[in-house]
Order: C-alpha cells, then structure tokens, then sequence
C-alpha cells in the first residue's frame, strides 16, 4: 500500500515504524515455530544451531532423530495410542455432540442458555480441575489407568467444540427446506438424511476435528487419568522434555507441525465451503 | 340453544379436542423429543465430568477415615469438654486403645496417623509408635498412654483428635488459605515465613494479569493491521496467527525451550553480536521471565481473534468523520476508535485471563521454581505428596475464581457467540 503524496513527513515515520513493529510481533507468533524445523535436523543432541549447521555443511545436518522417532518403541507405542485414543474420543463426542445440537437449536427447547453453559463447561474449566477431578473420581471406580476412562474423559473434553460448531452451522440453517422437502412427500427421515445431513456436514466435521485435535493435543488429563500404557504423543514429549531433552523431540514437534498445517487446511476449505452455501461471498 | 353457541366459541380439532389443548399437547411433544436429543450428552457430561468435579468438591472437606477407625474415641472425644484444661477421662484412653488395636491390626490407624500430621507434624511417628505398643497397654490406660509417649499427656494433642474427628473437616481449606488453628483453637494467619498458598494465588493473579496485559500490547496493533487491509493480505497475515493456535501447546513450549535456554539460540545469537560474553548468558528459561514469554506467545492468538472480530465491524468513515470535524489522529482515536473496541479488549482479556491462571503445563516446563502457578502445586499434591484433601482443596479455589470471570466473560459476550477458527 503506497502512501498518498500528501502525506507529511511525521506520518511517513509514524506509518513504517507501526508497520515495522506489526512485523515484529508476526516475527514473534511464527519464528519459534519455524526455528525447530531445521533443529530438528541436527546431527548432535542440542537444540541450537552448530557451526557446520550455519555454513551449511551436509555433516551438520542428520536424519537420526526421524530415525529414533519411527524406530523407538516408545514413539511407535504413543503414535498408536494417539490414534486409537483420539479416534474413539471423536467419534463419542461427534456423535453426542451432534445429536444434542441438533435438539438445540429446536425452537421448542427449554431451559436453552442453562443446558448450553452445563455442556460448554467442560471446555471452561481449567484443565487442571477437570484432570484432578477426574483422577479422584475414575480411581474410585476402576477407570483410572485405562483406554476407558482416557477416552471418555476425551470424549467429555471434545463435546462442546462440537456442539458449538454445529448449533452455528445449524443457526444459519433455513427451516422453509424442511417444509419444502416434506410437503414434496419426503418423510422425517428422508429429509433427515437428503436434506439436514449434507448442509450441516461441514460443521459436523469441523466439529469433529476440533474434538480431535482436542484429544491429540491434549496431556493435562492423559497424565493423571492414563499411565504409561495409555502414552500419548503429548504424554512422551512432556515426560521427554522433563527427563532427559533429546532432538526426537524437536523431530516430532516438526512432524506435529505438518500435521496442523494441513488440519488448519482443511478447516479453511470447510468453512469457505459452508459459507459459500450460505450464499456469502468472501468480499 | 346455549349448548350449541358454547360449542361454536371453543374451537375443537377434527375429533372433538380444543384446540388449545391439542396444540398445547402438541407442543409439550416437540419439547420432549428435543429434551430427548439433548438428553444423551447431558447424561455422559454428567457422569463423566460434573460427578468428578462434584468428586473433588467431596474430598476437600471430607474427614471420613478418622472416625471411621478410630470409631469408639471419636463419638466420646465429641462430648469431651476441653475447655477446663483437663485431659480426657479414662474412658476415652479405654477407647482409645481398642481403637488402636484394632486399628494396628487392620493397618488402617497409620493413614489415621498420616491424615492427622496434615493438622500438626509428629502425629504420624505418635500413632505409628503407639500403634505398635497398644495391645500390651493395661489400665489405667491414661498412664498407659502417657508412658508410650509424652504426647498423649498434651492436652493439644487431644484438642487437635477432638477438631478432626468429625466426618467433615474445613482443615484442607485453611491450609490452602495460609490459615491454621491457634494454640486456643482460634483461626488465625500462618506466619510470614510458612505461607505458601496465599503468595502463589498472589502470584498466579499477577501473572496472568501480566500476560493479559503483554498479549492485549501485541494483539491490538496487528488485529487493526489485519482489520484495515484489503482481505486477501489480511487472510495470509491471519495465516501466522492460527498457524501457532492450532500447533500443538507441547510443540511451542518446547520451540521456547530451545530458544530461551542457556545454551539456547536467543543466548547464541546474543553471545555470536557480542552483546553478552559467554560465560555471562542470560537466565531466561526455569524462571518467572520464561513462563511469561512462553505463555503470552501461546495465548496470543486467544487475544487477536475477538479483537479482529470487533475491528473488522467498525467502519473506517468513523475515524475519517472524526478527523474531518477536526480531531487530530490521536485524539480520533482515543475518543473515537479505542472505545469501539473495549469490548472486544473484555472478551479477549477476560479469555486469556481464564486460560492463563489455570494453566499447567507451560508453567511446569519452563517456571522453575519462581515460575509456577497454582495448578502446579495442586498437580503436586496430587502425585508427589499425595495430600489429595489439599489438592482437592487448592482446586475448587481456583474454579471459584474461574466461575466468577467466566459470569463476566458470558455478561460481556456471551457463550453463545464464541467462535473458533
């Protein structure tokens, strides 16, 4: 953006030094992020960058903490379990959280605010609590140090990012199409499954990997409800980095980092999906 | 005649119903099948998150184990009047050593004993010693007592049994207040030196309110950046903004790890420009400065969407009407712009807030020792020391705090209206 010709020389000024300070601080959100990427790659165990790495000398450089990372049978055995913990905490809390928007955003629903602030809670309160809370309780019955009980408290964590997704999704949703389909002869279920199901479906799935990334993110809760059968890759990088702080963790940040890269993708081809069947135009 | 102009007044469905009740009958079914969609979620939140949070809200004041053990002292301790400086009677002791007895038997008098050393230290080698003595005690008990150890002759020791042997206790709530029993049975403050919990909340708040404050300074001049660029820039820039929120919370604490360290990049580069010697690099990780570097940078993006979100509403011919009347830059902006944005600053604020004084595991990373927050020392009661009432305790503070921002954050926005992405 060129300045005007009649800019005065204090505005110029004023203008490259806010300029100049807005880079600054997008400097600040990306170059931690950025600088572990070729810290992953180095070929002795600190996290800095060795003189061969700066003259960039292929001897500085090293695949081995890949290498570690693919071979380790810790590694493997949290990568496993991220997934298969994720997934099932998804698929309770798409499903639950679905259903329950849906009755939401009926007219007809009583007590609406009350039941909306019971079911956003779990998202409001600190993690801490909840991991205490849970910890106390799921030890009592049994569920403490369990594929069980991590999951159901990942589905309880990931409930209300898909409620809320999906009642917005569904906020916009126009009721004339229900009646529309129905006086055409659809019944209930029809227009359940040909007329709701394909509108609201990107909000369900962005819903859904909201729940995801929840779970795979998550380690607070994984620590005191899970032991180290049910490790998460949060979990191993969290006792990694307090024991003893290898490279392997720099590998997997960058590899994590790929991987919301191409969530934040996704999400942003939803969402320019639902509004463009909303009718609205990115102006 | 009457009959039949009543009949026309009321208007009735096809088989003869009003149709006032049948449409309130109608409605009552809506209601219910939304109820019923609702129900499930509702059904598995509560069980699997409000019973735990209930859970915790039960053990910071529960007391069950003292008079459940010691089941024959505690009802007689109850009625004992200490207020006239004389130990219990005999019968008590009596009590006591059956108590003791069987309690050893069952090995549940030593985690009597671990419960009471949360009130006063000692009480755990007491009843361990005691425990191993009081099957060969004969009457007079008292003596008996007295003669295994000098404690039981203290008529503290004894106050203190008779405050703990209820089933409910409010001890794990002063303790995590800085608070204790006074020699006369008076709350009183803990000293200077001993409290810990009231310094850390203190902390805690301070700290939070700092990164509120660094994430408000950052997040205000690119969201209006952001907000007065044409869309396309604005969706690239907004880009470097959700990169890092949707990057995993363990990956951007580690980034800082390697950063900030000693032998870290930040203090390579400051040692390569000769800003720094080498034997002189800076302490920025395991300290306060680390948490508040680490956790602003994490909560940064928390800050900039609501701001963006409001900024992006105000019109630009507002600041332009303003200067066109003759306000300068400055002045436009203080009475014009900044007061359009407060409640996005409220809606942002208030989120960091939140997020920030419960956070745990940036803090236990990179806090060190002066860098730990509340959630910390509730982690540690947890696993390490194993004192779950406190733990328990500490907890539903720190939620008392945090539903108590969370009303201002729902007056101020609105649950309803959080967005993500």
């Amino acid at each position: 953006m060129a300045l005007p010709a009649y800019t005065t020389p204090g505005e110029r000024v004023w203008f490259y030094s806010y300029r100049t300070i807005c880079g600054l601080i997008f400097f600040f959100l990306i170059a931690p992020i950025v600088v572990i990427i070729p810290l992953s790659f180095n070929a002795v165990p600190f996290f800095t960058f060795t003189e061969e790495m700066l003259k960039f000398d292929p001897a500085g450089y090293s695949l081995k903490w890949y290498e570690d990372f693919f071979t380790s049978l810790n590694w493997r055995g949290a990568v496993k379990n991220s997934g298969i913990i994720a997934l099932f905490s998804t698929l309770i809390a798409t499903f639950l959280g679905t259903v329950a928007a849906l009755g939401l955003s009926k007219s007809e629903m009583p007590f609406k605010s009350t039941i909306m602030a019971l079911l956003i809670s779990p998202m409001i309160v600190p993690l801490i609590i909840s991991a205490a809370g849970m910890y106390f309780f799921y030890s009592r019955i049994g569920l403490q140090g369990t594929y069980i009980g991590v999951i159901l408290a990942h589905a309880a964590l990931g409930t209300p990012f898909v409620v809320i997704t999906v009642t917005a999704t569904l906020s916009g949703f126009d009721l004339v199409l229900i009646r529309s389909a129905a006086s055409l002869g659809a019944t209930p279920t029809t227009t359940f499954f040909r007329i709701i199901v394909p509108l609201i479906l990107p909000g369900v799935i962005s819903g859904a990997l909201f729940a995801f990334i929840t779970s795979f993110d998550e380690v607070v809760v994984v620590l005191f409800v899970g032991s180290y059968e049910q490790r998460t890759i949060p979990w191993q990088m969290f006792s990694g980095i307090r024991e003893r702080i290898s490279p392997t963790i720099l590998a997997v940040a960058t590899i994590l980092v790929i991987v919301s890269i191409m969530l934040l993708t996704v999400v942003e081809l939803l969402r320019r999906r639902t509004e463009r069947l909303r009718g609205v135009t990115p102006a | 005649m009457t009959t039949e102009a009543a009949t026309q007044q009321v208007m009735t469905t096809a088989d003869g119903t009003p149709l006032k009740v049948s449409l309130a009958k109608a409605q009552r079914r809506l209601k219910i099948r939304a109820l019923l969609l609702v129900a499930p979620l509702l059904l598995f939140i509560l069980i699997t998150f409000f019973v735990p949070v209930f859970d915790m809200l039960f053990r910071s004041v529960e007391n069950q184990i003292v008079p459940e053990v010691l089941e024959n002292t505690a009802p007689l301790l109850l009625k004992w009047d200490d207020r006239d400086g004389e130990l219990p009677p005999e019968e008590v002791f009596a009590a006591a050593k059956e108590d003791f007895v069987k309690g050893a038997k069952a090995k549940t008098i030593l985690r009597v004993g671990s419960r009471m050393n949360y009130e006063q230290s000692g009480f755990s080698s007491l009843f361990r010693k005691t425990a191993r003595r009081a099957k060969n005690f004969e009457s007079p008990y008292k003596e008996a007592f007295i003669k295994a150890d000098r404690k039981w002759g203290d008529l503290d020791t004894w106050r203190i049994l008779k405050r703990e042997s209820g089933a409910f206790t409010i001890s794990y709530y002063l303790a995590a207040m800085d608070l204790s029993y006074g020699p006369s049975g008076d709350i009183t403050m803990k000293p200077k030196g001993e409290a810990i919990y009231l310094t850390l909340f203190w902390r805690t708040l301070k700290l939070s309110f700092l990164i509120t404050i660094l994430c408000l300074a950052l997040a205000y001049p690119i969201s209006y950046l952001m907000s007065t660029l044409p869309l396309k820039t604005s969706n690239l820039l907004m880009i470097l903004v959700l990169l890092p929120f949707w990057t995993s919370l363990l990956v951007r604490t580690t980034a800082w790890i390697a950063l900030l360290q000693q032998e870290g990049v930040i203090n390579d580069l400051l040692v390569y420009f000769g800003l720094i010697t080498d034997d002189n690099r800076l302490a920025m990780i395991h300290n306060a400065t680390g948490t508040v570097v680490a956790m602003t940078h994490i909560l940064l993006p928390f800050m900039v969407l609501p701001l963006f979100s409001v900024m992006k509403t105000i019109p630009p011919t507002y600041m332009r009407a303003a200067k066109n009347l003759g306000a300068t830059p400055t002045v436009a902006f203080i009475r014009v712009y900044f007061p359009n944005t407060v409640s996005g600053i409220g809606a942002g604020g208030i989120l960091v807030f939140i997020i920030s004084i419960g956070y745990y595991i940036t803090p236990a990373l990179v806090g060190g020792v002066d860098g730990t927050l509340i959630s910390n020392f509730i982690a540690y009661h947890m696993s390490t020391s194993l004192n779950w009432g406190l733990a328990a305790a500490l907890g539903v503070l720190l939620l008392g705090i945090v539903l108590v921002l969370y009303y201002f954050y729902d007056k101020i926005v609105g649950v309803d209206n959080m967005k993500f992405g």
